[in-house]
């Protein structure tokens, strides 16, 4: 797919790779060998028609390729472009064992950019109220997958978002630059239409309980995400000019500082930026980093390129960009100047030992070969765990030790009647295609409650 | 968004603003804060909430104009919306008999001692606060004070009321004459709120102290609101605002305050 060159993207928040033409996604929606049984499918967490929506394209039937296409995923545009294809659906295509596998990805978002270029979106018909109200907590993709589907059973469905935009993680933390945010407030606006009544500046576990919203409601969905940031519990962490990656995207996206002055939240640009972690959201971190202006942006990750978590894609990204990778380096210390500013990074060498739990070989230290790097601005991008809000102001939520809330993976049902979750506040931070999918799962599981009565 | 239904300059640069908000209204608690975006522009800020009712569905905050944000919260009139305003966020005070309380209000935070001077009193506390400005006529609320706790003891810097210079300073002076204090609160700016701890701390009067550090979300997601206390890091939206002022790291607070003067003063002039 064609992209806009790193020396010109690195100075715009513009979307990097363009899309595909017509010409272009009917090219190579006609490599796709329809198989009988598609190994795709098998391999999308939502089960999307693969070898259906391809075969509407190829034959130039984008209208029909996108009713196929969102009959189990409404927000295609989205996933088109953050899913991990290259883990899911294409890692297992035919084709791919030989050649480059069909590019699922592209021609999802292809699709969906095709129907928003043609204005108006069809709104599926909605049967009749089944007279069920149903709250779900959080504007995330879980949520906004959990309310689509159970809206489309006829419920009466109103979500609570804390922020003061809907979207979650695609608003807050995925940059512009990813992930543009016209698109994400397009399936939103989608969201509305089916009748979803969306209330923002709603923190549930403070203005209102879950007990509270379990008497005016038959069913609650928790949808709130993972967005508690871990810090490294190093020395000068609380120094001036260090930031939690959510605090530096949700400056950067949410509040648009890139934009500033005419958006007035700042954030400090700096010259020399450091970032610590190898996931995505460090990507977007030391990439959003170069865009504010920074003359080096540099990586920081204990393990080496090969265990990063993040996409290869945006590592691919980054590295086209120059962000600058200091791998098997982990900081130790930051040093601050006279005034509490963060001039130093003081690192530690890793070498790869035995393999640790996750499979992946276990960084450790090599004695006697620390290293500094100067920085001025430091993002810590470690992790992020769920936010302790309502389970702590929910005590019959059971949680597990990482702060997560066990819920049945075939129903989504928590200890708590009458209570779902799903999405990264049950896994851990995970994906948008997950989250989606726990979505879905939950909103089978309430319904058939909201049916049964059975818990 | 919310409605406007009331706004008015109480002394110089100090302004009290009356929302429409039922829910919110029947929710909050002395201590509790609320995060505010005056428009589609505006940074997110922390505001403390000041005063409630719920008959009427409405609740006041006071706020201090400085900042670009508060610059543009003051330009909004009655009738007019507040782009986006949530709460109530934060811990609320504890509120218990204690004995005598001193309660210290600055700036702001006149404001933000007023209702918990009236939850303490309704427990059975002696409440005694103290309230402080440079000049008498940049004191304001001093009626509803006055009413809420037993007694109010002012400071001007002018000596134009009360005692010459700042609330600490008699604070001190009454401590020293052998005054006795079961718990002091204290909510107005860093610098007032670091003085009555350093002032307390020899008495051994439990302090507790309303922080106000720079917020994003005010939900605990970004950690903008990071601050140690009893050597761990806690998060002064979710865990506080209010912490126990001996407990502070002081050095920590006060060089995170200052990180955002410059840039806040481009956004003011190119406003
Ligand atoms: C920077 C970054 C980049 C990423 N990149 C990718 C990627 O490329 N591909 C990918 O697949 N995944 C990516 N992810 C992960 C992905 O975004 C998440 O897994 C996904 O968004 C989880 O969805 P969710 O609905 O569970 O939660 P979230 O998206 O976190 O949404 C939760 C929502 O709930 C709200 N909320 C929380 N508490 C409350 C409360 N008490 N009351 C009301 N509302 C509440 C929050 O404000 C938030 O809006 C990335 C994550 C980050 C941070
Ligand atoms: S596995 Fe590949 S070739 Fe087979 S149907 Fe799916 S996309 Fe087409
Ligand atoms: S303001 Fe973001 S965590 Fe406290």
């Amino acid at each position: 797919m064609r992209e806009q060159p790193p020396e010109e993207r690195i100075r715009n928040f513009d979307e990097v790779p363009y899309g595909y033409t017509p010409e272009e996604a009917i090219e190579e929606a006609l490599r796709c060998l329809q198989c009988k049984n598609p190994a795709c499918i098998q391999g999308c967490p939502v089960e999307i028609d693969i070898p259906g929506f391809v075969k509407f394209i190829a034959e130039n039937k984008f209208r029909d390729g996108i009713v196929r296409l969102k009959e189990k995923n409404i927000m295609p545009a989205i996933c088109g472009r953050v899913c991990p294809q290259e883990e899911q659906c294409e890692q297992v295509c035919i084709v791919g064992k030989k050649n480059e596998p069909v590019a699922i990805g592209r021609l999802e978002r292809f699709l969906a950019d095709w129907e928003r270029s043609q204005g108006e979106m069809d709104i599926p018909r909605i049967p009749a109220p089944t007279g069920k109200k149903i709250a779900i907590v959080g504007a995330g993709p879980a949520g906004i997958t959990a309310a689509a589907d159970l809206a489309r059973l006829g419920h009466h469905v109103e979500i609570f978002e804390a922020l003061h935009e809907p979207g979650g993680v695609l608003v807050y933390g995925i940059p512009e630059f990813r992930l543009p945010k016209a698109i994400v407030f397009k399936e939103i606006d989608f969201l509305k239409k089916l009748g979803v009544k969306l209330h923002t500046d709603t923190v549930i576990g403070k203005i209102k309980s879950i007990d509270e919203l379990l008497k005016e409601y038959d069913a609650v969905f928790l949808g709130t995400g993972a967005g508690l940031p871990w810090f490294m519990n190093v020395p000068g962490e609380n120094l001036n000019g260090v930031y939690s990656a959510n605090e530096y995207l949700t400056r950067a996206n949410l509040m648009k500082a890139y934009l500033f002055p005419k958006y007035k939240t700042p954030i400090i640009k700096g010259r020399r930026v450091a970032t610590v972690g190898g996931g995505n959201v460090a990507m977007d971190c030391a990439r959003t980093a170069l865009r504010l202006g920074a003359e080096k942006s540099i990586l920081i990750y204990r393990r080496a390129r090969e265990q990063m978590p993040a996409r290869e894609e945006e590592i691919h990204h980054a590295e086209q960009e120059g962000v600058i990778f200091k791998l098997l380096s982990n900081p130790a210390a930051f040093h601050g100047s006279e005034n509490g500013w963060v001039k130093e990074a003081e690192c530690i060498k890793m070498k790869l030992g035995e393999p640790d739990e996750s499979g992946r070989r276990r960084p450790v230290p090599i004695e006697g070969a620390n290293f500094k790097v100067q920085v001025d601005v430091v993002i810590i991008a470690i992790g992020n765990s769920p936010n302790p809000l309502i389970p702590s102001t929910t005590p019959d939520i059971e949680s597990s030790k990482w702060g997560t809330v066990i819920t049945d993976p075939k129903t989504g049902k928590t200890s708590k009647k009458g209570v779902f979750a799903g999405g990264d506040v049950a896994t851990g931070a995970a994906t948008v295609i997950l989250a989606m999918g726990a979505g879905k799962i939950a909103a089978r599981g309430i319904h058939e409650y909201l049916k049964t009565g059975v818990w | 968004m919310v409605k406007i239904v009331e706004k008015e300059q109480i002394a110089p640069n100090v302004h009290s603003c009356t929302i429409e908000a039922p829910d919110l209204a029947r929710k909050a608690l002395p201590g509790h804060f609320v995060m505010v975006i005056p428009d589609k522009y505006s940074e997110r800020i922390p505001i403390t909430l000041s005063d409630w009712d719920t008959e009427k569905g409405t609740v006041t905050i006071v706020f201090l104009e400085i900042g670009a944000a508060t610059q543009r919260l003051a330009e909004l009139k009655a009738g007019d919306d507040i782009y986006s305003f949530t709460g109530p966020l934060g811990m609320p005070f504890e509120i218990e008999n204690f004995g005598t309380v001193g309660l210290v209000g600055g700036c702001y935070g006149i404001g933000g001692i007023y209702q918990a001077a009236k939850a303490l009193k309704s427990k059975g506390n002696k409440v005694i606060s103290y309230s402080e400005a440079r000049s008498s006529f940049l004191l304001y609320w001093n009626n509803k004070l006055e009413e809420a706790s037993h007694e109010v003891r002012y400071s001007t810097v002018d000596a134009s009321l009360g005692s010459r210079g700042h609330s600490h300073d008699l604070l001190e002076e009454n401590l020293r004459s052998g005054e006795h204090f079961d718990r002091i609160m204290a909510v107005g700016c860093t610098y007032m709120m670091y003085k009555v701890s350093l002032i307390t701390r020899p008495f051994g009067v439990k302090t507790i102290v309303s922080m106000n550090p720079v917020m994003i979300d005010g939900t605990g997601m970004c950690g903008a609101c990071r601050l140690v206390v009893g050597g761990e890091t806690r998060f002064a939206c979710v865990d506080g605002p209010h912490f126990d002022g001996h407990q502070i790291d002081w050095d920590v607070v006060l060089d995170r305050r200052r990180a955002y003067l410059e840039e806040e003063i481009i956004s003011k002039e190119r406003w």
